[in-house]
């Protein structure tokens, strides 16, 4: 089986959200990134999990600048086997669908696999707009994914039911919390993964469809109104009577 | 030229993502001095179709939601035929899905989760790294394609006298189908809940729950949990709120025994109103907070369940 897995390169979860150019680009400024954790977590160590079952291959791809190969070495070092880079800053999520399936076009995956969504944009845009590009299902927030016998199977927690969804190969999948275990990469991953093929490939023509043109923080939080714990019963009438919430 | 909007209508009653979705394009459709078109799907009664603001309806009875290609070739279609300039949909678990594919297919920008209308630059907002920030996005195509946060606007519900018609455009075969569906239960769905009820590791073991489950059914809230708690199966993971979990913007979020890490209140912090129980009073947590308890779990919620208790009563 040839899976396709999409690897965002996003600030680590835990970095500092500044922006610069009179608030209209984030500040990367001494900020680590990291692998987009729904990708990492879900959708690359379940598509290995499928590769070591059932044999085939797992390649990943990133539309980014040479600043990202970093993070695609991290996913070669967790396990994948080969990784493009498209050569190009993203424009928006269309423009990153597009860079995505001009490669994967053609080159017969079976499956394709991306994270629900990035934790930067948040736009769970690229996966289902790779599936239209290439004229492929898609199932999204998958929390369980197994193939057997050409097909996919998949559980997805939607409207606080479990919904099991079926379809043929090839498919594109959207992976969330459920789906497999965090793989912490080991010393012979990181060493192997130093001499495992990057290729990097020029971006086809796109335009950006959307732009973000102004970035904004929310405004800061009013201190706490704290309630001692003996009156606990009084946090209710507040709720009630104050914040109108119940 | 008219807007759009896509939405579900099926079960007991319209869904308030729906209304809201409504409510979206009908402003929508007033500022640009044009008509609102509802493209909808499943077995929703005409009567109720035609009662929602909505100047048609165009209903396609034989697709269900498991395959959005099909939904999207179907809102790509009666987009085209309406010549549509917005198309709104709901960017809850189907939305999210059809969105960026009828983007796709119309080759149109699409803004994802957004929170506000155009302004008056054209410009929409939406959140951005996990809502610790939001982006004004702007819209370049002749086509726009939107979805909606839930809870992002009031719902003006206003009665409809929509013309329904039923559509007969070619989608294809579904290639994605349900073989089954397990209900989660009594409860709320946790997505859909104005009010929750979470708990970390504070609460010490599953055992204890049964407190965070009672004050739950008193408020009427959905129960959530940490990702700690969801890892060591104390709880479904399915009820994991934060940055790797569940994204949620409930009115009232109640977090108990929960230290407040940044990958957790990036999970909640769209939430109206936020209510945090710990007795460790530096929890990065109670800076997050709108009203706070320095105080153990065990002793703080029988004293909350009681006040929910003679509040329901008094109501």
């Amino acid at each position: 089986m040839k899976i396709l897995v999409l690897i965002s390169h996003v600030p680590d979860t835990t970095a500092r959200i500044a922006f610069t150019n009179d608030n209209t680009a984030y500040d990367a400024n001494g900020v680590q990134f990291i692998v987009n954790p729904y990708d990492e977590w879900y959708a690359l160590v379940r598509a290995l999990e499928l590769k070591e079952a059932q044999g085939g291959s797992v390649t990943t791809i990133t539309v980014g600048g040479a600043a990202t190969e970093p993070t695609i070495r991290k996913a070669l070092a967790i396990g994948a086997d080969d990784a493009v880079r498209v050569d190009a800053e993203p424009k928006d999520g269309h423009d990153v669908a597009v860079q995505v399936a001009a490669y994967a076009k053609d080159k017969g995956f079976d499956l394709v696999l991306a994270g629900k969504e990035t934790i930067d944009h948040n736009g769970s845009q690229v996966g289902p707009m790779v599936a239209e590009l290439l004229e492929l299902p898609f199932i999204s927030l998958a929390a369980k994914l197994d193939v057997a016998g050409g097909k996919a199977t998949a559980e997805r927690d939607v409207r606080g039911d479990v919904e099991v969804v079926e379809c043929a190969l090839p498919l594109v999948v959207s992976c969330a919390k459920g789906m497999a275990e965090q793989r912490i990469p080991n010393m012979r991953g990181i060493m192997a993964a130093r001499t495992k093929p990057l290729q990097v490939v020029p971006a086809v023509a796109s335009e950006a469809l959307s732009t973000s043109v102004k970035f904004e923080l929310p405004p800061p939080k009013q201190a706490v109104k704290l309630i001692p714990a003996e009156e606990a019963g009084k946090l209710i009438e507040l709720l009630h009577t104050e914040a109108k919430v119940i | 030229m008219s807007v759009i909007v896509f939405a579900d209508t099926r079960g007991a009653k319209v869904a308030k993502s729906a209304l809201e979705t409504l409510t979206y394009g009908r402003k929508l459709a007033n500022k640009e001095g044009t008509t609102l078109t509802l493209a909808t799907f499943g077995d929703a009664p005409a009567d109720r179709l035609a009662a929602l603001d909505a100047n048609k309806v165009t209903v396609a009875r034989n697709i269900g939601d498991a395959d959005n290609q099909q939904l999207a070739r179907f809102v790509a279609d009666v987009a085209a035929k309406e010549g549509a300039k917005w198309v709104i949909c709901s960017h809850d678990d189907t939305g999210k899905a059809v969105a960026p594919r009828v983007a796709a297919r119309l080759k149109a920008g699409e803004v994802a989760g957004a929170t506000t209308l155009p302004n008056e630059q054209g410009h929409i907002k939406r959140n951005v790294f996990s809502g610790k920030a939001q982006a004004w996005v702007e819209l370049k195509t002749p086509v726009k394609v939107v979805s909606l946060l839930p809870n992002s606007i009031p719902v003006e519900a206003a009665q409809g006298t929509a013309t329904v018609e039923e559509f007969t455009g070619d989608t294809g075969t579904a290639k994605v189908t349900v073989k089954e569906v397990r209900k989660a239960g009594e409860g709320i769905p946790l997505p859909e809940a104005e009010i929750v009820v979470s708990a970390g590791r504070g609460m010490k073991g599953p055992e204890n729950w049964g407190l965070v489950e009672e004050l739950a059914k008193e408020l009427h809230a959905a129960t959530a949990c940490s990702r700690p708690v969801s890892d060591m199966d104390w709880r479904p993971h399915h009820e994991h709120v934060g940055q790797t979990g569940l994204a949620i913007r409930p009115n009232l979020y109640i977090a108990i025994g929960i230290s407040g890490a940044i990958q957790h209140l990036a999970g909640v912090n769209g939430s109206k109103v936020i209510c945090v129980i710990n007795n460790d009073p530096e929890a990065p947590f109670f800076k997050a907070a709108d009203y706070g308890i320095v105080g153990d779990a065990f002793q703080v919620l029988p004293k909350l369940i009681e006040a929910a208790k003679k509040l329901n009563a008094e109501k």
